[in-house]
């Protein structure tokens, strides 16, 4: 990125930058080509629903799905909502149970809580250390009355990729339509919903080098026929499931985003798990105490999510200055609570409070990632050197053994 | 979040970091806080004649706890226990100019004082 030298960016899963050849695409759609998508009697309108369809067959492909079959939105939120609220309420006459799990994203958690409290039951299934759902408790927790499961593709937090296929046959076989939330995975992993049996998709621009406020949810039309009961109301845009106009540059920018990472994926992948691997062994050559979260044999090449025991991550954070990572611990917010896909991982609060996530991206170079490794080290071997806890361990103490007050 | 310019400076330049004998009659030690809460501090004074003469810290949490942290070690030195203990939390939230979500830093500050002085206190009860 052509930002302040001195500033580091390895938060690619928090959001992503524009990709220069994607802002190009979408400039002349927010002047000359200022149409509305849905004015179907002058040239500007039928350039804009030109531009449009063209977009939607561009990211139908590259999931092995048809055009019609992709709905625009504002961003994954709003896709994960569609898919769960619009599912439940569709097919609230068949059922009323829905199955996620406890590391779903908020976007998925929420909704799900939102129709607890309107009568539905929610099965969230637990996950082990390495963040994967037990297949076997998903096969039992399918009920005559389930109607979804909504289960993500890549964690944005630790990275782990779930066996996707495996879910949407067990999804398929028991007649249940599955979503997942793939905003992590789409254009980074090669995603085929009629091989995986996936019925909805939610994916957004901004985490593939594409605009922030645009997404889209793939709802399957055959095979069976999904529908959703709406959100918005009014004009019956998206074939009645989405009203709204679209919004033409973000759509624009998306598809154009989404087809560079499927044109550059291969060398993508490669050079960033490069390079995610590694910061990984710098660290690991400098530092004791460590340990990684999520599954290292199967996680996004971008991620990298570190517990570096007895350092509490906001002041890590302090410390790495000019370097843009996360932190799961949640020190800054009111709550004290760190974070909770750790804690359903089965990582201690200790450690998650002691955490910070690193995503790498298209522009990351082995400059950056030789810069931050430097400074990450620095930085725990200082804040090591006046923990009380790493003094405590060095001296033996077993720190699970000891009682603390509370505060 | 913003941090004053004072949490950063006792963050990047913290006063008195390190550890007095615990064992020795004249060093008291207050250890609060808990590791799954995000902070744990270690503060100790060495008292002679009713008077704090050195004291040091450790401390696993936040920029805002570390400064708390090294900000009352400052304070210690050179006061009368009697002194030390009229040290209130709030004191450190004007000093450092901290925020709201970071109050409870201040007040595991003071609580360390407390418990490092109470340490001491009682150590001399039991020569």
């Amino acid at each position: 990125m052509t930002t302040d030298v001195k500033q580091i960016y390895l938060d690619y899963q928090a959001t992503t930058p524009v990709d220069e050849r994607v802002l190009e695409a979408m400039l002349p759609y927010f002047s000359d080509k200022c149409g509305n998508a849905a004015s179907r009697n002058h040239k500007f309108g039928w350039d804009a629903e030109k531009a449009t369809q063209s977009a939607r067959e561009t990211i139908a492909s590259g999931l092995n799905a048809k055009a019609r079959e992709i709905a625009f939105t504002s961003g994954a939120t709003e896709s994960n909502n569609l898919a769960i609220l619009g599912v439940a309420k569709m097919y609230a006459a068949k059922g009323k149970h829905l199955i996620t799990c406890s590391t779903e994203h908020k976007a998925v958690l929420d909704p799900m809580a939102a129709l607890q409290n309107e009568g539905y039951e929610v099965t969230v299934l637990d996950v082990d250390s390495n963040g994967h759902v037990d297949l076997n408790e998903l096969r039992n927790a399918i009920r005559e009355d389930t109607v979804l499961v909504s289960l993500m593709m890549a964690n944005n937090e630790i990275g782990t990729i779930h066996p996707v296929k495996a879910i949407g046959d067990i999804c398929h076989d028991n007649g249940v339509l599955f979503h997942t939330d793939a905003t992590q995975a789409v254009g980074k992993e090669l995603i085929d919903v009629q091989e995986m049996n996936i019925d909805l998709l939610s994916g957004s621009a901004h985490k593939m080098y594409g605009p922030k406020g645009v997404g889209f949810l793939y709802v399957r039309r055959r095979n069976p026929r999904v529908r959703l009961e709406p959100i918005f109301h009014g004009g019956g845009h998206e074939r009645g499931i989405r009203s709204g106009t679209l919004n033409v540059p973000g759509i624009v920018g998306m598809a154009k985003a989404f087809d560079i990472c499927l044109a550059e994926r291969d060398e993508d992948h490669q050079r960033i798990s490069a390079l995610r691997d590694s910061l990984q062994t710098q660290l690991a050559a400098e530092l004791t105490h460590l340990s990684i979260n999520g599954d290292e044999n199967n996680r996004l090449a971008c991620s990298l999510n570190i517990s570096f025991a007895f350092v509490e991550g906001e002041s890590m954070l302090m410390g790495m200055s000019g370097i843009a990572v996360s932190s799961g611990s949640a020190c800054t917010s009111a709550s004290l609570e760190p974070s909770y896909v750790l804690r359903a991982m089965g990582v201690g609060d200790d450690l998650a409070h002691s955490s910070i996530r690193f995503s790498l991206g298209r522009f990351t170079t082995q400059q950056e990632v030789n810069r931050a490794a430097e400074l990450t080290i620095s930085t725990v071997k200082r804040l090591r050197d006046m923990s009380p806890l790493y003094e405590m361990a060095l001296e033996g103490i077993d720190l699970a053994t000891v009682s603390w007050g509370t505060h | 979040m913003a941090y004053s310019d004072k949490v950063i400076d006792h963050y990047e330049n913290p006063r008195n970091v390190g550890s007095l004998d615990k064992e020795s009659s004249d060093v008291g030690t207050g250890v609060v806080g808990a590791p799954e809460c995000g902070d744990v501090m270690k503060l100790q004074v060495q008292i002679e004649e009713g008077v704090i003469i050195d004291a040091k810290f450790k401390t696993f949490g936040c920029g805002s706890a570390i400064a708390s942290s090294s900000l009352a070690t400052e304070w210690l030195k050179g006061k009368t226990v009697e002194e030390a203990t009229a040290i209130r939390n709030v004191d450190i939230v004007e000093e450092l100019a901290l925020p709201p979500v970071k109050i409870h830093c201040s007040v595991l500050a003071e609580d360390a004082i407390k418990q490092a002085i109470s340490d001491y206190e009682s150590k001399q009860n039991n020569d």
